[in-house]
């Protein structure tokens, strides 16, 4: 509430000055300095959790993290337990889901804010793709089961790991599209028509201006959107994935596991040994996702200064 | 220059991609359609050759390679057998799912999985299912598990409960009305009970509920619930007001934090959950594709190293060991091939003639096989 009088004021007193806007100043003042407060600490809120949620993850996981553990396979026996197959898993269903949705996402954005026309079927578009970011995950897995898993069983093999991405393709490219979109706004109209003044196509505009004035955007939705993918269980549940398994897969085509779906199992285990190991599964599904994310980042920094 | 080069190349990319999809797309058809064809001249061929069969559906599925799915609650079986398996075969390859035994009987039925992991036996429409597909199941008995009902190691005045009560408490009609333990029992303290239990998609809950309620999945649903047992545990063990129920492996690892009731009268042991005397015991099954183990040479393997050493990897997974006769049981039915359901266990009924007519059946195709399979015993 506070907040929201203290724009009042400003917006208020702005363009009239003379008494009013003097007599007020102090208490404008003090308003500013609440709201500095208000807005720091829900900045601090957000990382205090994040913080206390490393730490502790830590403080379980760490001293059972060993290579033993992360080249070892699942077993039921607490202490020779590993996460190795599910997290070759994971990084397959990462690569390839990135290889599949990001063009696809980038793609679909190129087209709709550069050359879709404003008609009833681009806003149908619009209004679907906003909707299906907010769909449940386990909608999506439904849905791979259905079209991934049992329709196209022939090429995909069935539960394997190209039915597994492909589901989550589907899952973050709303999430892709998106972002990219908002960055092909973000980019001023002259960038545009400066271009076609110059006699360039609509295409030769895309390909040396926009497109990698757009790339920091769209990776910045791309890293959000793979991160949710990394740490989705329930789809990969239903198109598939197995819990156990006894061998780290070897192609797209091949039956896999995934850290998610190992860390799921282990905690919900009755011996004490096993919610360690899914402390430690955690531990090597946050690292995964910084290393897969300081990637993005790195590749963003570099088209930053590069535009 | 080079920044045109290098946009040129991520366009590139992308178009290749966009095109790679598409004519992945384009030929999904075509094969399907070829698939379509296979299937047909194959069943023409069934019966000359059963060798084919084996390589694509039917249930059969790969050489070398079994695929298991069903109950998160059997899953820790299977999966030290499939451990122990694999360190003897490195070359097989075994996935285990856990995805419920809905889910995996489905599977298995439609020829995805050669295994179903099941703690509850198949329901007619599963196996009419499998029967219009073609699928013949053994159902084997691997384990005993006790619903085991649990309150907090505070609470001094409950040691007993029937199953009559569990009824009371637990029935859809309770809800907002049995509050306190005592519209349980007269004796017990006017102090309120707090429920906890499993989520209404759990094998425990079905099981529960149709033995306390009458029906399979009819509860009161104003309580804890979570499909993470642990959870169940620290709830209970957090509450001195609690009461909760869930599998027995659960309570053994956490006997200092919660005390266990008995249920008419009967302690939940490893002696009454194994003869069966514990009104809240009930058997875990998996359920094997015959046809994979006619035509898939693993999964024979598979399920007699299985049954083989299954008491080791029962306790390995914390469950109570089949008693020596029912353990016995299992084997000779997978011996012998007994397909369909156990007349004993609770869903059969429809099967009986169905069962007879498939073991004549079988018999005849057996004879041969038992002599091929003396044959292989020996040579072990």
């Amino acid at each position: 509430m506070a907040t929201k009088s203290g724009t009042q004021t400003s917006r208020k007193g702005g363009p009239e000055q003379g008494p009013l806007f003097q007599s007020s100043t102090s208490a404008r003042h003090t308003l500013d300095r609440m709201f500095a407060v208000l807005v720091f600490i829900a900045t601090m809120i957000g990382l205090v959790v994040l913080v206390v949620l490393l730490v502790d993850i830590a403080l379980d996981g760490l001293p059972r993290l060993s290579w033993d553990f992360i080249t070892s396979y699942s077993s039921v026996i607490p202490d020779n337990t590993g996460i190795y197959p599910a997290l070759l898993g994971s990084l397959w269903l990462l690569a390839l889901t990135g290889i599949i949705s990001v063009p696809l996402g980038i793609g679909a954005a190129t087209y709709l804010e550069e050359y879709a026309p404003d008609n009833w079927l681009t806003r149908l578009i619009e209004i679907n793709i906003s909707n299906l970011a907010g769909v449940p995950s386990i909608i999506y897995g439904l849905l791979g089961l259905g079209i991934f898993v049992n329709l196209l069983g022939p090429i995909t093999g069935g539960q394997t790991i190209v039915a597994g991405a492909l589901t989550l393709s589907l899952l973050i490219l709303p999430v892709i599209i998106i972002a990219t979109r908002e960055a092909f706004r973000t980019i001023p109209g002259a960038v545009r028509e400066g271009g076609y003044a110059l006699g360039a196509t609509r295409w030769e505009v895309i390909k040396a201006h926009l497109l990698p004035m757009a790339v920091p955007g769209a990776l910045t939705g791309t890293i959000l959107a793979l991160s949710r993918a990394i740490g989705e269980t329930a789809p990969l549940i239903v198109v598939g994935a197995a819990t156990y398994i006894t061998f780290a897969p070897e192609s797209p085509l091949s039956s896999y596991s995934a850290l998610p779906i190992q860390i799921y199992s282990w905690v919900s285990q009755p011996q004490p040994g096993f919610q360690i190991a899914a402390a430690a599964g955690i531990v090597v599904l946050m690292v995964v996702l910084l290393l897969a994310n300081s990637v993005a980042i790195w590749l963003r920094n570099k088209y930053q200064r590069r535009v | 220059m080079s920044r045109t080069v290098r946009s040129s190349v991520l366009v590139g990319v992308l178009l290749l991609t966009l095109a790679l999809i598409l004519a992945g797309c384009g030929g999904g058809g075509e094969k399907e359609e070829e698939k379509k064809k296979e299937e047909e001249t194959k069943k023409e061929e069934e019966t000359k050759k059963e060798d084919t069969k084996a390589q694509k559906g039917g249930g059969g599925g790969t050489p070398g390679q079994i695929a298991v799915e069903g109950s998160s609650t059997v899953l820790p079986i299977t999966q030290a057998a499939a451990e122990g398996f694999n360190q003897q075969n490195p070359d097989v390859q075994i996935t285990v799912g856990g995805a419920g035994t809905g889910d995996g009987f489905e599977a298995f039925c439609s020829g995805d999985t050669q295994i179903a992991d099941a703690s509850r036996p198949i329901r007619d429409e599963e196996a009419q299912t499998c029967e219009e597909n073609g699928i013949e199941f053994l159902e084997l008995a691997v384990a005993q598990d006790g619903i085991t009902v649990v309150v907090n190691p505070q609470n001094d005045f409950a040691n007993n409960i029937t199953l009559e009560q569990l009824g009371t408490l637990w029935s859809p009609d309770a809800e907002g009305q049995v509050d306190s333990w005592n519209d349980v029992n007269p004796e017990w303290p006017d102090q309120p009970v707090n429920l906890y239990g499993p989520g209404t998609e759990s094998g425990t809950f079905e099981f529960f509920t149709e033995k306390a309620n009458g029906k399979a999945k009819e509860s009161r649903t104003d309580y804890q619930a979570s499909e993470d047992d642990n959870v169940l545990v620290q709830g209970v063990s957090g509450d001195p007001n609690a009461l909760g129920y869930f599998g027995f492996g659960y309570f053994e690892q956490n006997q200092q934090q919660l005390k266990a009731l008995t249920v008419d009268d009967v302690a939940p042991t490893v002696e009454t959950i194994q003869s069966g005397q514990y009104p809240l015991a009930r058997p875990l099954f998996i359920y094997v594709s015959v046809q994979a183990l006619d035509e898939n040479p693993s999964v024979e393997e598979f399920v007699s190293y299985y049954l083989e050493n299954l008491n080791q990897f029962v306790e390995q997974a914390l469950y109570v060991p089949l008693a020596e006769q029912s353990l016995q049981e299992t084997r000779q039915r997978f011996q012998d091939r007994i397909a369909g359901t156990d007349p004993q266990s609770a869903s059969a009924g429809e099967s009986k003639e169905q069962n007879a007519k498939e073991k004549e059946e079988k018999e005849k195709k057996e004879d041969t096989k038992k002599e091929e399979k003396k044959e292989d015993t020996e040579k072990k």
